[in-house]
């Protein structure tokens, strides 16, 4: 009886040891992606013999610690990102947080995203066959074509689809009246990523719009001081050294700091730019748009 | 005469055997067979006979090959019938989660009583096979004595005119043997028909007014217990000690039974001389001989003793 | 009408009772508690669409179980311990007894689901989200979730007049897995060019009990509402097909030599 009573701590004790073991040589994340991609959606939603709408709240629970575990390491890539919400969004298609996260996250290139805006378009087009009253996914359509292809005339007709909706906002039609007018201009951008913030819930993406909304700002007051540097050439032959001289000669009122209170600082060419200690940073979207992605 | 209670004509079973159920083991063989109401029956017949088969075919429990039963003038097919009988199994078993009180209650059920009724008639009955101290433990804790009691009540509480027990003193000690046998001579006396199985042959003796023998699915015998044991042969028993410097021959050796010192010889009247004759011519030394009083229990090992083919047709006695 | 079964079915009821089935519904609480606690973790926003589906899943897979282990031995075990016996010499037919059993595991299922209905409700309380009118439809989605319940206890009865539980738990899990993805099943006869599988796949798809339209657990989630032409029809299809099962088990049944 003794002997049972020592033994089977010792026991377990000794498994959990050799099962760390087995996993820390058998689970990398190249076998992961395989066990993922291996399974087509399809297949786990037969196997879910009915199930498939809380499957479906498991997948999507997995996609948001998958994007919440990675996102702070530095050159994170999010490889299982669009298995893990293909997955969740063909067992369960009216699931919306999984196609507003995939629009972000899927689409964002660079840091914080997994860099396939064709995917997310993708994404929010299944969404919206699924959910066609839905009108934040029109606008989630809209935001792809305005920001990660710069197709404007896409994105307005996105818009203005789901202007048409019944409870649709106002300002959807707004937008598409914008974009075959102003697409491309900062203005615009900030009202689109200003609606992004107050339409969804979900922090990652609220943080996500806030971090672009102030990289918006910054690039916008850039634009404006470069302007008042040209007007300082023009006056005294060269650029400033700093943005106190423009304060000085009254161009600028104060010295100018970006939303994060850091101040602008002068390049030796006289063109604006953030303090490099700065948080804030300017969204760049590549210079030639991804190819659009083929229905 | 009246309709008979129990009313059995040609009744068989055979059950297909082997592993593709192609031979056939006849479990009864054409069994036919009266009771009457208000009599005690015992049915008698070694392990296999087809006792607890011929019960199970008058339940309704299994069907018939061939042959028709009636009770109280209703087939054995009719369910409205069971009303007026009770049955205890062999080796009954019961929802072991129930009490005694819960479970008669369930049984009562069946029967169309009011509440009130049926609560006197659970505790009457539970008193009468004397299990009204334990009527509200779980079944699971009963011993076998008091699961045969529990069967007996069931049996019994709703008033049945013909009562079926299986082996009914199984598992009891001689006290509770003696109580079920009061119980069933009190059924007698309220007018009710009583038909049992039993290996007891001591009870089957002192209890009933007629009894069957069974063996191998055929009826052997059927009769009233002294009728059946006082026609056969009547048997004698010699008492002697062997002689002294001769010994007894092998044949005699062979058959006699050593009794504390004695032998004791048992041969049927019309060889008692002979068996004299070779004793004398041993030197044995005659201590007494004495006619065997016969008991049930010597028909019926010589009826089941007999080889199957030499078997002669249903003997019965006594008037029907 | 007979009222021989409904005795019967009051202790099959009391069986399971005592039997300490009901005891499931401690975990089914347990989970709706940790679910109500810990979903806010999850994701903001779908509270109520993770414990809607948490639950309902919960309610049918712990009702499945339950129908099946319980069924398959509804018939078997009292064979089997010969409890049978003493019952079948009272006034009770054979098909009296089959349809008390029934009755008895359903009232059993019926009033596990109720109480887990209650846990349900309670856990949606907890976060947050006050009833709306389109809560209806989870009452509704629980009713369907019955009605499959209940079909599946009566195959699983059928088979318990034959065979033992091991067997009959496979055939029954079968048939209701079968009957789970008879929809695909046709739809795959439908397109190979074999007509002798589109004729298969056809009949297995109108003969299996189709246990995928009962199912409505992920529109009960989002707070669509489901509707009425969809409540009868179902009623209407899984009380047909339990009497047909009823009375399969009642001619298989009747002919039993009980051994």
């Amino acid at each position: 009886m003794w002997i049972a009573l020592a033994a089977i701590p010792v026991l377990f004790a000794s498994l959990f040891l050799l099962q760390v073991r087995i996993d820390a040589r058998t689970r990398t994340e190249a076998q992961a992606q395989q066990e993922l991609m291996l399974r087509s959606p399809a297949a786990i939603d037969k196997m879910s013999l009915g199930y498939n709408s809380l499957l479906a709240d498991v997948y999507w629970t997995r996609a948001v610690q998958y994007y919440g575990s990675r996102v702070a390491t530095p050159h994170a890539t999010f490889g299982l990102l669009w298995p893990l919400l293909d997955i969740t969004t063909t067992l369960d298609p009216k699931l919306l947080p999984a196609y507003h996260f995939g629009a972000i996250f899927l689409s964002q290139t660079g840091v914080g995203g997994a860099g396939r805006p064709d995917l997310a378009v993708k994404l929010v087009k299944r969404g919206i066959a699924a959910n066609p009253k839905r009108w934040g996914l029109y606008a989630d359509l809209g935001f792809l074509y305005y920001w990660h292809f710069q197709d404007y005339k896409d994105a307005a007709a996105a818009y203005l689809a789901g202007s048409k909706i019944a409870h649709g906002p106002s300002w959807m039609s707004i937008m598409a009246a914008r974009m075959d007018q102003k697409g491309g201009s900062i203005e615009t951008s900030r009202m689109i990523w200003t609606q992004i913030y107050d339409s969804n819930k979900n922090p990652t993406i609220r943080k996500m719009a806030l971090d672009t909304l102030k990289g918006l700002k910054a690039e916008q007051d850039e634009a404006g001081i470069d302007d008042l540097v040209t007007q300082y050439r023009q006056r005294f032959g060269r650029p400033p050294s700093s943005t106190a001289e423009l304060r000085d000669t009254g161009l600028l009122r104060g010295i100018p700091v970006d939303p994060d209170r850091y101040p602008y600082v002068l390049e030796p060419d006289g063109k604006a730019a953030l303090d490099p200690h700065s948080p804030v940073k300017i969204p760049r979207v590549p210079k030639t748009p991804p190819p659009l992605p083929k229905n | 005469m009246n309709s008979p209670a129990i009313d059995i004509q040609g009744l068989t079973k055979d059950y297909p055997v082997g592993f593709w159920r192609k031979r056939i083991r006849r479990s009864l063989d054409n069994l036919s067979l009266q009771v009457q109401e208000g009599e005690i029956f015992g049915f008698l017949g070694p392990n296999g006979a087809g006792k607890t088969t011929t019960l199970k075919l008058l339940m309704g429990l299994i069907f018939p090959t061939a042959g028709t039963a009636n009770i109280l003038g209703r087939s054995i097919d009719d369910v409205a019938m069971h009303r007026e009988i009770g049955y205890l199994p062999e080796q009954p078993y019961f929802y072991d989660y129930l009490t005694a009180r819960e479970l008669l209650d369930y049984y009562a059920r069946f029967s169309r009583y009011s509440a009130a009724d049926r609560r006197a008639r659970v505790t009457r009955v539970l008193e009468r096979v004397g299990l009204t101290g334990s009527a509200d433990v779980q079944l699971r804790k009963f011993s076998k004595g008091m699961l045969q009691r529990a069967g007996i009540a069931q049996a019994i509480i709703h008033d049945p005119r013909v009562i079926f027990l299986d082996e009914p003193m199984s598992g009891l000690d001689p006290i509770g043997r003696r109580e079920v046998r009061d119980i069933i001579l009190d059924l007698k006396m309220q007018g009710r028909t009583v038909f049992f199985s039993t290996h007891i042959l001591s009870d089957a003796e002192m209890l009933c007014d007629s009894v069957a023998v069974l063996h191998l699915g055929k009826l052997r015998g059927v009769g009233a217990p002294g009728a059946i044991v006082s026609m056969d042969e009547q048997r004698m028993e010699i008492l002697f000690e062997p002689g002294q410097g001769r010994s007894l021959s092998p044949e005699l050796a062979q058959r006699a039974t050593p009794v504390g010192g004695r032998y004791r010889l048992d041969v049927p009247e019309a060889e008692m001389y002979r068996a004299l004759d070779e004793l004398r011519a041993c030197n044995a030394r005659i201590l007494s001989v004495a006619p065997l009083r016969p008991t049930l229990e010597d028909y019926f090992m010589r009826l089941v003793d007999r080889q199957p083919e030499q078997a002669a047709a249903t003997v019965e006695a006594g008037t029907r | 009408m007979s009222a021989m079964p409904g005795v019967v079915a009051i202790n099959t009821f009391r069986e399971a009772v005592r039997d300490r089935v009901l005891y499931n519904l401690v975990f089914f609480a347990l989970l709706m508690i940790g679910a109500a606690i810990l979903v806010g973790q999850i994701s903001i926003g779908i509270e109520r669409l993770v414990i809607v589906n948490l639950g309902l899943s919960a309610i049918s897979i712990f009702g499945l179980v339950m129908a099946i282990f319980i069924g398959v031995g509804l018939v078997y075990k009292e064979i089997e311990r010969r409890t049978l016996y003493s019952l079948l010499a009272k006034p009770l037919r054979r098909w009296e007894f089959l349809v008390g059993k029934y009755a008895g595991l359903v009232l059993t299922l019926v009033i596990n689901t109720a109480f887990m209905t209650v846990a349900l409700a309670a856990a949606l309380f907890y976060v947050g989200r006050p009833f709306v009118r389109s809560d209806g439809s989870i009452l509704i989605a629980i009713y369907f979730i019955l009605l499959s319940l209940a079909l599946v206890t009566a195959v699983a009865l059928f088979f318990s007049c034959f065979s033992s539980p091991m067997l009959s738990t496979l055939f029954t899990l079968g048939i209701y897995v079968t009957g789970v993805f008879a929809n695909d099943i046709r739809n795959f006869g439908a397109l190979t060019n074999n007509p002798m599988l589109k004729t298969l796949t056809s009949a297995i798809y109108y003969l299996v009990p189709n246990f995928h339209n009962f199912n409505s657990i992920a529109a009960a989630a989002h707070g669509e509402s489901i509707p009425f032409a969809l409540v009868w029809q179902n009623t209407l299809y899984a009380l047909m097909y339990i009497v047909l099962l009823l009375l399969a088990s009642s001619a298989i049944f009747s002919q039993r030599n009980l051994k």
